[in-house]
């Protein structure tokens, strides 16, 4: 049984086709990178997962369970997809952390208005997370006080308090130094095995080519190639993915 | 003579604040419905809260107190704020609340446009319905925002009660300039601006402070 199920996932913006066709699986534990130039559709995949954007065609099924369906309207209500984007946690490229509130509450704050836990245990549980990206010294900070890889940080401990079933990274680093990309990186590759799914949207070949199970190269909305990375990276089979890779990988 | 005219004063500053207080009780909740209404997805309730927006600001208070209190009378024969002091009263706070309404449904709506849709959609793609997310995510961060437009607004208002004695309410100026009248001294009338400075004066502190309350983040 796949955790996720995408079906024909196609979106327009108007005249221009930024996916089309997209389908692809996912099993529990993997991680997935999404690569490709700016423009190829990645982060517009990622929003349409996290029900941020409505597809206009396509499915996409969680534990096989059919969550959208753009052919049947009423798997778009928006009551319900409130609950269905549960199943999807996303961190977004400039962190969005709620600026008035300090780091424990940042994340404490969806599980408490979403009522699941007494107050201690919302608590107990933050805490722990925020102890998993090693941020545990900062519980009162504010996210102002916060260099850019800690508020990364502690967005990532946010979206894991829902525990969801496939966390999404869009981007997570672009928007660090290149020094803080490292602390950031560090943390997702440890959650890798624990049961966390994950779809990493990123322009870190290293990270692809290292952590990930699987790898999706997009160009121009269509999945050009996907594979594990050692058949990405090492045999593409496809010209537009060893062009896009030669370019990538001469700048380092 | 002093005392005699400190007292008349007092009383008229007692009305002034009396206006102040009530318009802002009700124009700080009724504007933010108004900004609801004029970014409402629903064009012709757009429309409608524009227009009346445009009318409200673009005309003199002082021709809406007029048209609100005598209005009712001379175009329905119904005078529904009631005779004497009472209705007239009645009729500033209305005035006054649908005018300072208007302005801060302005500000409001400035300070709500400008959080940036990061925020609504990390609140949505955390679970929250889209009350949760005004009330618990956006709303604050607005308020500390419109502190200093707002702050503007409102120590306007405290100016603007005088105009409340167009239609015979009495207020701090009136009790001033009567003196003119009855004692031939004009001083009592200059000493209401030591009234307003003071009070002016506190409410600016006051909104120092709430500045420097909302100061422990950025955002």
């Amino acid at each position: 049984m796949s955790v996720l199920k995408v079906e024909n996932i196609s979106k327009n913006f108007g005249s221009s086709e930024v996916l089309r066709d997209i389908s692809f699986t996912l099993e529990k534990g993997d991680v997935l990178a999404i690569i490709g130039s700016s423009g190829s559709g990645k982060t517009t995949l990622l929003r349409c997962l996290n029900f941020l954007e409505t597809p206009d065609t396509g499915r996409i099924y969680v534990n096989d369970e059919l969550l959208l369906d753009c052919a049947d309207k009423t798997t778009m209500r928006e009551s319900e997809i409130r609950t269905k984007r549960l199943h999807f946690g996303l961190v977004f490229q400039n962190f969005n952390l709620f600026p008035q509130y300090n780091i424990l509450k940042n994340v404490s704050l969806a599980p408490s208005l979403l009522k699941l836990g007494t107050p201690e245990e919302i608590d107990t549980n933050a805490k722990k997370l925020i102890e998993r990206v090693g941020l545990s010294d900062k519980l009162d900070s504010y996210p102002c006080q916060l260099s850019g890889g800690q508020q990364q940080r502690v967005a990532i401990a946010r979206a894991l308090a829902l525990n969801p079933d496939i966390l999404c990274f869009d981007e997570p680093t672009s928007a660090l130094d290149p020094e803080l990309t490292g602390e950031v990186l560090k943390v997702i590759k440890g959650l890798k095995g624990s049961d966390s799914t994950m779809i990493v949207v990123t322009h870190e070949m290293e990270f692809a080519k290292n952590v990930a199970d699987k790898v999706i190269y997009m160009a121009d909305g269509i999945i050009e190639e996907m594979g594990t990375p050692d058949e990405i990276f090492n045999n593409p089979k496809s010209d537009k993915t060893r062009a896009f890779l030669a370019k990538s990988l001469e700048n380092l | 003579m002093f005392e005699t005219v400190m007292q008349a004063l007092l009383e008229g500053f007692f009305q002034t604040l009396h206006i102040f207080i009530l318009t802002l009780l009700g124009a700080l909740p009724i504007g933010l419905i108004i900004a609801f209404g004029s970014m409402s997805k629903f064009k012709p309730l757009r429309y409608l809260v524009r227009t009346i927006v445009w009318v409200v600001r673009g005309t003199p208070l002082m021709l809406q107190l007029i048209a609100i209190y005598y209005g009712p009378g001379l175009i329905f024969d119904n005078n529904f704020w009631g005779q004497g002091n009472e209705g007239r009263f009645i009729a500033v706070i209305v005035a006054f609340i649908l005018n300072y309404a208007c302005y801060f449904s302005e500000i409001y709506r400035g300070g709500i446009e400008s959080i940036p849709k990061g925020q609504y959609e990390a609140g949505q793609v955390l679970g929250m319905t889209k009350p949760q997310i005004f009330f618990k995510i956006v709303l604050m961060q607005v308020v500390k925002r419109i502190i200093p437009p707002m702050s503007n607004e409102i120590i306007t208002l405290v100016k603007d009660t005088s105009l409340s004695r167009v239609i015979a309410v009495y207020e701090i100026i009136w009790a001033g300039q009567a003196y003119i009248k009855s004692d031939g001294i004009i001083w009592p009338l200059f000493f209401t601006g030591v009234f307003y400075l003071v009070f002016n004066g506190l409410l600016t502190l006051l909104f120092g402070f709430i500045e420097k309350k909302l100061n422990y983040y950025r955002g």
